[in-house]
This record gives structure tokens, C-alpha cells and sequence, in this order.
């Protein structure tokens, strides 16, 4: 018993010890974001502010505020027109078995394991004779696409879990193709949905490459605004930090209210069926 | 995958449906993959194609000069100071990164698995750097890990003396093979505890389904014959760990291969390109020096890299489906 709470209790402190680790850079964020530019010095940079001021965050929300909208105007759309393909896709390749299906499947998912460098000059190529360079409707395009490949992957899983005996009734009843996918499956998809929508939407928020080999400013996402910011020698750290704070809001706001099913989109790239 | 079971309701048949000739449905399934496909196939496939092809030419300037060059883009890159250099730093990098995503994954999993309270909050704070930008974690991290501030700050109120970080451009062990230092990057080092705060979140996750997904029995068997802890561990669950194990390399390598966007914005090439790779040199050969071809052709050899343990790995997860 003794022996027990000895364990016990060496869990839980390896636990919290762990997790202030893990916490320590929110911490410096936070605070730092909190100060003024009078007020951050680098030998106080652990120390609570003596006072809590909104300058930093005002500043960075001042060169941020207009990346913020391309990203939202990019990563919304980019991730229900995935999402959609990701399902349809995944309905026909588990619901519907036919010779070469998993051929097919490969294909598809072998788009996840490239990297994108080995895409990247003929890309710049094509959106620039489409006139889509330096445009969010080009990167809404581009997310799209190589998108796909998780999508279908989230969704054939989701919808392998849904039992086959369902449709068989549907069938015999002469329901055809798109009748059972419109009220049997699409009833069932709002998980699948959420989830390959959470991983999307966090995906396309937090590309880098992309967002900076295809636009320009005024065009440019909040990760290349963030990397601006800090790249010039002139922004002080902690308009820096509220920055990068910034940056983050959107997807850590999903991530706590919707977190389970983002964690489920994690463990759908893990590629098990 | 350990996920919960969809609460599947009946159908709603009320509705009449249209009768139709099933044969009819039968290419459905094909035409509805048919826009994904295409679009892949362009933009994958022939995307590649066409990337590999302009390895082989000699357009390394602004004009587009697509005259044949054979292999001379591919011996550039391969004597090129920079390329050896981050063939060098690719390697440890990966290798470091995934020591430490496993080993800090697996012990946090085994931590979290001892039936405790507040675990969906530990879960969750473990898990809450993959849901920001590679490009947050650099600029946070160059912060935190900058020599004149940050963790050596309290370093130095601890009394030791804190390293250099990123702007160490020590070896260890250093090695001189021509103009090229071999060991592993003391500089690198820096970028490996960021991408392990940043990605260890999802090799606890997989690996909490592992152990999950060993039957009790089997743990309690071990137990029964009075085995210790530490037996149980090596000689019961550690051995039903391998495909988990297995799955989490795989996946943290080809993370590993794409990483970018962190050390764009936390260190750059570095000095004597001690944190460079494959991925920046591509990027900065291509687009700053317009030496497409040999930007090309470095983005080609990254993608044999890739391929060499994607493809055998998703092949056999697709084989072990049936």
C-alpha cells in the first residue's frame, strides 16, 4: 500500500513536471505579449509584468489584421471544397468495391508522402499561365488539391466503420448510387466532417511553403506576416511574441473546444486502415 | 485504430426512392473518383514529371533554357558544399528527431496509461503544439533558445554555463572528410527540442492506442508469475509495441524529410550551413539564385529519399488491409 502511494505519487509529479515543460514557452508568450515596449527588457524576460499592457498586441493586430483575412478567406474554403472530395471519395472506395479500388487508393494517398519541393517550380509555372499567382483563390486551389489524399484517407476509415448490412437493404430496395450516399451515408458523416474539417482547416492555417512561394503581399497569409515580423531586425520581441500569439488563436481555439476530434484526424495520419 | 463505434441508425425508408437498374451504378464509383484523380495526376504526378524533367536541363537562370544537360545538375548539387552539408544535417536531424518523439512519446503514453485523474487535461497539453505552425514554434523557440536570453538565462541563475544553441558551430564528433565536418551540429541539437516539443504530441497519442489495445490478460498473466514492472515492460508490452513503433517512424520521417517552414523561420541555413536542409536549399537555389535546374534536382533526390520508405510502407499497410 505504502508502495503504492510512492508510485502514485511519482507519476503524478513526473506528470506536472512534464507538462510545465511543455507549457513553459505559453508561458513566455503570454506574458511577454503582455508587456510594453518600455517594460521588456531580456534580463526580465521570465518575470510576470508589473503591469499588464495591450500595446504589443495592439501593434502586432495592426500589421497582422489584413493576413488575417486572406487566411480566412483562404483556409475556409479550401477545407469544405477537400472535405467534400474526401468524402465522396471515401463513400465510392469502401461502399462500393470494385476491381482496382485499392489501386486507386495508393494513388491517391502516395500524394501525402511527397514533398512539395518536388512540385513546387512547375506549380509556380502553371498557376502563373492560369493567372491565379499571387491570389487566394490560387492557394484555395492549391490546399485543395493536395489535400485530397488526407481527406479520402480520414473519410474511407470513417466510413469503413459504417456496417455494410445498412446498404444491402438500400440496394435490394433499388436505391441507387447517390440515393444511398444523399440519405443514408450523408446522415451519417457529420463526424467525419468535423474531423476532416478541424485537420484541414489547421493544415491549410499553418502552411509555410505554399503561402510564401505563391503570394505576394498584399496577398499573403499570416504565416508568411508572422515570419516577416520577425525576420526585421527593427520589431521589438515582444510585438514578436503577441504576434506569434496572434497567429496561433484561431486553430488553438479549435483545438480546445473541438479537441478530441482533432486528435482523431492525428491518428488518421498515422495511415492504419 | 482505437475509435469509438458510430452510432449507426436505421435508415429512414419512409421516403420513396426511385427504382434503378443496379448495373447502372456500376461505374458510379469510378466516375465520382475520376476529378480527384485527374486533378492528382496533374498535379502529383505530372507535376514530378515535369520537375524531374527540368533536372535534366540547363535552365539555371531567369530564361527558361531547356536544352538537355544530362546528369550536370546532379553532380553540381551532390559536390556542393551546402548539398553534403545538409545530407549531414538531414541525417542526424532525422535521426535525433525521431529518437526523441519516440522516446519522450512512449513515456509519456506509459505515464498516462497508470488510470489517472485529469488525463484528458495532461492528453491535451501534450498534445496542443500540433495545432500551431511550424513557423510559430521557430520564432518562439529562436527566443527561447537565443544564447543571451531565454533558458539561459535561467541557466546562468542555476550557475551553469548555457550553450550556444543554434549559433554553436561545434561538431560533435568532429570529423573532417575534405571541406566537410562530420558529427552531429551542436547547432542542430537546438532545432531537434523544438520539433520534439512541437511533434511528440502525436507519438504519445499513437502510442496510448498501442497500449490500449494490449489485452489485459496478457498484462495480468505477467503479473500473476510475479514479474516485475520493468520485466513486464521489455518482455510483454514493449514487444506488442513494434507496429506501432514501426508506424510512428515512418510517419515522424516523412515529417522529418518536409521539415521547412521550422527552420526557415528559427535559424536559417546557419553559419557554414550547420542547420541547413534539402528543403531551404531547394527553395533558396530555385527562387534567390533562379538555378532551376539544380533546384530541381535537389527536390528530385529528396523525393527518392522519401520514397525509398513510403512507398514499401504504405504497400504493406494496404496488403495487411485484406
Amino acid at each position: 500500500m505504502v508502495m503504492r502511494r510512492i508510485n502514485r505519487t511519482l507519476v503524478y509529479g513526473a506528470l506536472i513536471v512534464a507538462a510545465i515543460l511543455y507549457l513553459l514557452p505559453v508561458y513566455v508568450v503570454v506574458i511577454t505579449s503582455l508587456k510594453s515596449n518600455a517594460s521588456v527588457s531580456l534580463a526580465q524576460m521570465w518575470n510576470f509584468p508589473t503591469h499588464a499592457s495591450f500595446a504589443s498586441l495592439r501593434a502586432a493586430w495592426a500589421q497582422l489584421a489584413p493576413n488575417f483575412g486572406n487566411s480566412f478567406y483562404l483556409a475556409i474554403p479550401a477545407t469544405l471544397f477537400s472535405a467534400a472530395l474526401g468524402a465522396l471519395n471515401g463513400y465510392a472506395l469502401t461502399k462500393w468495391k470494385f476491381r482496382g479500388a485499392n489501386v486507386l487508393f495508393f494513388v491517391i494517398l502516395m500524394g501525402l508522402f511527397i514533398p512539395y519541393q518536388s512540385v513546387l517550380i512547375p506549380l509556380l509555372r502553371v498557376m502563373d499561365s492560369l493567372g491565379l499567382y499571387n491570389s487566394i483563390p490560387g492557394l484555395i486551389l492549391v490546399h485543395t488539391v493536395y489535400g485530397i489524399p488526407i481527406t479520402t484517407l480520414i473519410f474511407r476509415n470513417f466510413y469503413s466503420l459504417i456496417p455494410d448490412d445498412i446498404l444491402e437493404a438500400a440496394k435490394i430496395d433499388g436505391t441507387g448510387y447517390w440515393g444511398i450516399f444523399r440519405h443514408i451515408i450523408l446522415p451519417l458523416s457529420m463526424a467525419g466532417f468535423v474531423v476532416a474539417g478541424i485537420w484541414q482547416f489547421t493544415q491549410v492555417w499553418n502552411n509555410f511553403l505554399f503561402a510564401v512561394s505563391l503570394t505576394n503581399p498584399p496577398n499573403q497569409p499570416v504565416t508568411v506576416a508572422l515570419v516577416n515580423i520577425a525576420g526585421s531586425q527593427t520589431v521589438q520581441w515582444n510585438v514578436q511574441m503577441a504576434s506569434a500569439l496572434l497567429v496561433s488563436l484561431p486553430t488553438l481555439v479549435v483545438y480546445i473546444v473541438l479537441g478530441k476530434y482533432f486528435v482523431r484526424g492525428l491518428l488518421a495520419g498515422a495511415v492504419k486502415g | 485504430m482505437a475509435q469509438e463505434v458510430l452510432p449507426v441508425k436505421a435508415p429512414k425508408t419512409s421516403k420513396p426512392l426511385r427504382r434503378r437498374h443496379r448495373t447502372g451504378d456500376s461505374w458510379m464509383p469510378i466516375l465520382t473518383l475520376a476529378p480527384s484523380i485527374g486533378l492528382l495526376a496533374i498535379f502529383v504526378y505530372g507535376f514530378i514529371g515535369w520537375s524531374g524533367y527540368v533536372s535534366f536541363t540547363n535552365w539555371n537562370s531567369f530564361i527558361p533554357t531547356l536544352t538537355w544537360a544530362g546528369f550536370r545538375n546532379y553532380v553540381t548539387v551532390l559536390t556542393s558544399f551546402r548539398f553534403q552539408s545538409d545530407l549531414r544535417n538531414i541525417f542526424f536531424f532525422t535521426i535525433l528527431f525521431i529518437l526523441g518523439v519516440l522516446v519522450v512519446g512512449l513515456i509519456l503514453a506509459l505515464l498516462i496509461d497508470q488510470k489517472i485523474r485529469a488525463e484528458s487535461l495532461f492528453r491535451s497539453i501534450f498534445i496542443f503544439p500540433m495545432a500551431i505552425s511550424f513557423v510559430v514554434t521557430g520564432v518562439i523557440w529562436s527566443w527561447l533558445l537565443n544564447p543571451t536570453t531565454g533558458v539561459n538565462l535561467i541557466l546562468k541563475s542555476l550557475g551553469i554555463p548555457g550553450p550556444q544553441w543554434f549559433l554553436s558551430t561545434r561538431f560533435v564528433p568532429t570529423i573532417h572528410l575534405g571541406q566537410l565536418s562530420i558529427g552531429i551540429p551542436i547547432a542542430l541539437l537546438a532545432v531537434v527540442l523544438a520539433a520534439v516539443w512541437q511533434m511528440s504530441g502525436f507519438s504519445m497519442a499513437v502510442y496510448l492506442g498501442g497500449l490500449r489495445a494490449i489485452p489485459e490478460e496478457l498484462k495480468e498473466a505477467a503479473r500473476m508469475d510475479g514479474a516485475s514492472a520493468w520485466r513486464t515492460f521489455w518482455s510483454v508490452i514493449f514487444p506488442n509495441l513494434k507496429g506501432t513503433t514501426a508506424t510512428i517512424v515512418v510517419v515522424e520521417a516523412a515529417a522529418s524529410l518536409k521539415v521547412f517552414g521550422l527552420i526557415y523561420a528559427m535559424t536559417g541555413a546557419g553559419q557554414d550551413f550547420t542547420t541547413d536542409m534539402p528543403n531551404l536549399n531547394m527553395f533558396q537555389t530555385t527562387f534567390s539564385g533562379d538555378a532551376f535546374a539544380q533546384g530541381a534536382a535537389i527536390a528530385m533526390l529528396l523525393l527518392l529519399l522519401m520514397a525509398a520508405f513510403t512507398v514499401p510502407y504504405v504497400l504493406s499497410v494496404l496488403r495487411g488491409e485484406r
